[in-house]
């Protein structure tokens, strides 16, 4: 097979930083390409050079495409050469339809009247190419995050694509909806269109990819042959976090203690479709020194479950009652709840866990200023000394406290969301996706984290759509389906298997 | 705490362009201050002018006071004109014609104008309409109200003691008159105070190893700060000494700087504009906030209506006309930021003297309504400007 993409030594400098060094990348005609690395290696830059949104001439380097030197100009400039690039957040305009979408500045007109009979029948090709059940006119925002992608896709196509870049593309997505993905890019392969996928979900890699390449701090460590016995997902993982990892997960000793948090019967309404109940009577409890996991498919309630339950922030007519060490507690708004000694660590963290905008300090005290401040009025001294602990404890990669948020990298923002909980000095920490978004090298820090809280005897309940992780280090799992618990296992007994039974069964 | 800190980070230059917002806004009243001293031949600076630009101005800095913990909190209030026009006449109308004493007046107009604010923000707050709107019904509302109060006419005059509430001075306690000592006093007790504090700040930072202004900046803009200050009480003790008004500004703003820079309410009412989701469910009570910075803003409001009723010593129908346009401006001008969550007191009170200067300078001049307009628009266009392209270039 021929190389339909060659890029050599390929650097790009930032002011101050040097954000890819002499990396190369070669792209055969005709396969799947997966580019792995932690956060911040590189890899969007990389795609960002190659798709013309760094102009030729804003890097080093060279750029061969189907057999000769290509020199992007802009976006459009690469499109037109059938690079298409298929972002994390998708750039589709959610009130208009599934039709106007696909033809969005490339409008099937004459004179500029647009012609709907042509825009619809190729929508309906594509739709069909795509394999996506929807009528064309569908609005976008009506469809889920899986659709939308599809959308995304047939969008590609009918602008005759033939390098597909994908940005993460199932990061969003169910496991259903991933696997239903990974097969249509199989598909797409089989008619010969070349794709580069970037992601970090490396059983995906492994499954569609025939080659991966390796970026580590700017520079290309390995372009490793997927479709090889010996390249394992431990392979990977090692040239991206470039050390051994024989752990992913690290060990701590269990043991749980006294009861701390009892949850009994706990209901809940949708807040929009008041005869929708979402939660049906949920019974869980966590011990002192216990991490229990939350298992369940995207939807399965496990998100609304939490927040419902901390301060009611989700839905409504919410009734049940929660024990915290044997005596019942108000968690009717957040602060009754944080009060109650619950801790709630969001799965969204930069739009419901952080300000952006402002600094690790006054993110790390928000939560509970008063321990802080006198007589409403802030200690800024203290204040510091506070964050500096916690900065500093939790290994959070930065310059000083007064960093602004927004600068930090996926990892140590969420070391800050947990300074924030922590600094509440919960009883209960409710981590929902503590890992989400965040490259290994990280992630392996959080556990040590929650290892550690459990070993103060805190209580832990971990919300996880990473069945592995769940397995990794709970002590037990609950597993959730449409609003209701449909079994618990001890560690020692669940497998991926059982859990995804128990949900399947139900 | 041993750790490398902003200060290793960069030198003078790095430091200018980090703070270059404070700086130029600094930097453009100064200029703005000499480009017309030196136009209107001195006439800016004399003492009688310039205790003018501070009874002309009061009003409007008390409003952006209240103004800029709205937009701070992510809202707007487009009603402060109308409210502050509606105040005015209302306490006109209790005086003048209902002949109530202005021990009674005072706090009932100001108690009108935490209601009307309550009433605003109940919507903002609890029903969650967009501020622009509530604010733009408030603003036609209270616009009517105040024809319908004063049946169109003006009402006036008002006794000696209310219009002392804007147009009164202190008088010099020691008895020399011109200059006036007491003046005097007060100018360097509040130098001593400032500089104090700014010395302790600085003592704390270093502390902390986060302390990034230059030494010779720190003592360059004390300096700079403090002879400008003495420069202005030197020619107000030369004049009629301190006016009331300015007593109130001055002390309403040390206590919002305050109440926003150092205090938990302070804290949480940026945290709501910073990200108003991440506050509530980090136990802040959002809505009941936002519902008191809107009370807050229209206290503040009809303080400003009361000013202003008095220094006019009658209240009309077209009083607080476009008002709420000038104070939004001095605000944006101060630095505050467009989404919410960013911006400064004291910014906001130098956007307010920076409009002022102008106003007062181009009328001076004898520069036409209609160029002022101009000249105001394009200025506030250009502050945001500067904003957005630092914010660009910085990211």
């Amino acid at each position: 097979m021929t190389a339909l993409l060659e890029m050599r030594a390929i650097t790009k400098t930032f002011p101050g930083v040097k954000a890819l060094d002499q990396v190369n990348l070669i792209v055969r005609q005709g396969e799947i390409h997966a580019i792995c690395g932690e956060n911040g290696a590189g890899k969007s830059t990389l795609m960002k050079v190659l798709s013309g949104v760094y102009p030729a001439g804003s890097y080093e380097g060279e750029i061969h495409y189907e057999g000769k030197i290509a020199q992007f100009r802009d976006i459009r400039d690469s499109e037109d050469r059938g690079i298409i690039i298929i972002h994390q957040e998708l750039a589709l305009v959610p009130l208009l339809s599934i039709a106007e979408n696909l033809f969005i500045g490339n409008e099937r007109a004459k004179g500029g009247v647009i012609n709907w009979q042509d825009t619809f029948r190729q929508t309906e090709a594509l739709l069909k190419k795509v394999g996506l059940k929807e009528p064309p006119a569908t609005q976008v925002d009506k469809l889920g995050v899986g659709k939308q992608q599809l959308v995304e896709i047939a969008k590609a196509l009918s602008k005759d694509v033939r390098l597909l870049i994908l940005d993460e593309p199932t990061a969003a997505l169910s496991e259903s909806d991933s696997q239903a993905l990974l097969d249509l890019l199989l598909e797409l392969k089989a008619q010969g269109v070349t794709s580069i996928i970037i992601s970090h979900k490396l059983n995906e890699v492994k499954r569609v990819a025939d080659s991966v390449t390796v970026i580590r701090d700017g520079t290309t460590v390995s372009t490793l042959d997927a479709r090889s016995e010996s390249i394992t997902e431990d392979r990977i993982v090692r040239d991206m976090v470039g050390r051994d990892m024989a752990h992913r997960y690290p060990d701590r000793p269990r043991r749980a203690g006294e009861m701390v948090m009892e949850v009994a019967d706990w209901r809940v309404w949708h807040p929009d479709h008041a005869e929708r109940q979402v939660i049906k009577g949920v019974k869980l409890n966590v011990r002192a020194g216990e991490v229990v996991g939350i298992a369940g498919l995207m939807g399965s309630g496990r998100t609304e479950f939490a927040m419902s339950l901390f301060g009611h922030s989700y839905g409504r007519r919410i009734s049940g009652t929660v024990q915290i060490h044997g005596k019942p507690v108000d968690t009717s708004t957040v602060s009754r709840a944080i009060e109650a000694g619950l801790a709630y660590v969001t799965e969204d963290r930069k739009s419901l866990g952080l300000i952006l905008d402002e600094t690790i300090q006054r993110n790390t005290t928000l939560a509970n200023l008063g321990a802080v401040s006198k007589a409403g009025v802030i200690n800024e001294a203290r204040e510091t000394e506070v964050a500096e602990s916690y900065r500093a404890a939790m290994r959070i990669r930065t310059p000083s406290v007064f960093q602004k948020v927004m600068n930090l990298s996926g990892g140590n923002q969420q070391k800050v969301v947990l300074s924030k909980w922590l600094f509440t000095e919960p009883e209960v920490l409710i981590l929902d996706e503590p890992t989400r978004g965040i490259d290994v090298g990280a992630k392996y820090e959080i556990y040590s984290i929650i290892n550690d809280l459990s070993a103060q005897g805190k209580a832990v309940l971990m919300i996880s759509s990473e069945m592995p992780e769940l397995l990794g280090m709970c002590d037990r799992i609950y597993v959730m389906n449409e609003g209701a618990f449909v079994g618990e296992l001890p560690a020692a007994e669940a497998t991926q298997e059982r859990i995804m039974s128990l949900i399947v069964t139900e | 705490m041993n750790q490398p800190n902003a200060r290793a980070a960069g030198g003078i230059g790095a430091y200018l362009l980090k703070h270059m917002r404070e700086y130029g806004l600094l930097f453009a009243l100064i200029a703005i201050m000499l480009f017309f001293q030196i136009v209107t031949e001195g006439t800016l600076l004399k003492p009688v002018n310039i205790t003018n630009l501070f009874l002309q101005n009061s009003y409007i800095i008390i409003m952006a006071l209240g103004m800029l913990m709205v937009i701070v909190a992510g809202h707007i209030d487009l009603s402060v004109g109308s409210v502050m026009g509606f105040v005015g006449a209302l306490a006109a109308v209790l005086i003048v014609e209902w002949h109530l004493p202005i021990a009674v007046v005072i706090p009932v107009s100001l108690l009108v104008g935490a209601l009307i604010g309550a009433a605003q923000g109940y919507f903002v707050a609890f029903w969650r309409i967009p501020s622009f709107i509530v604010t733009l019904a408030g603003m036609l509302v209270f616009r009517g109200l105040s024809l319908w109060l004063l049946e169109g006419q003006s009402v006036g005059p008002f006794p000696k003691s209310f219009q002392s509430l804007s147009n009164g001075f202190i008088p010099d306690l020691f008895g020399v008159g011109k200059p006036n000592v007491t003046a005097l006093a007060a100018g360097i007790i509040a130098v001593a105070v400032l500089v104090w504090m700014g010395v302790k700040t600085r003592a704390r930072n270093t502390r902390y190893g986060i302390e990034d202004e230059p030494t010779s900046f720190f003592v360059a803009r004390n300096v700079i700060v403090s002879a400008a200050l003495m420069f202005v009480i030197w020619k107000l003790a030369g004049f009629r000494g301190l006016p009331n008004v300015l007593i109130s500004m001055a002390v309403l703003t040390a206590l919002y700087a305050f109440v926003t820079e150092r205090t938990t309410l302070g804290r949480r009412v940026y945290a709501i504009g910073g990200n108003e989701k991440a506050a509530k469910l980090s136990g802040i009570k959002t809505e009941r906030l936002t519902f008191l910075t809107f009370v807050n803003m229209g206290a503040l409001a009809a303080l400003g209506g009361l000013v202003f009723a008095a220094r006019l010593n009658t209240a009309t129908p077209k009083a607080g006309f476009g008002v709420e346009l000038d104070v939004i401006a001095a605000v944006f001008i101060g630095g505050a930021s467009m989404s919410g969550g960013a911006g400064k007191i004291v910014g906001a009170v130098v956007g307010a003297f920076i409009m002022g200067v102008m106003n007062n300078g181009m009328s001076i001049m004898g520069i036409g309504i209609d160029y002022q307009q101009v000249i105001k628009g394009l200025v506030l266009l250009a502050a945001v400007f500067f904003d957005v392209y630092n914010k660009q270039k910085q990211g």
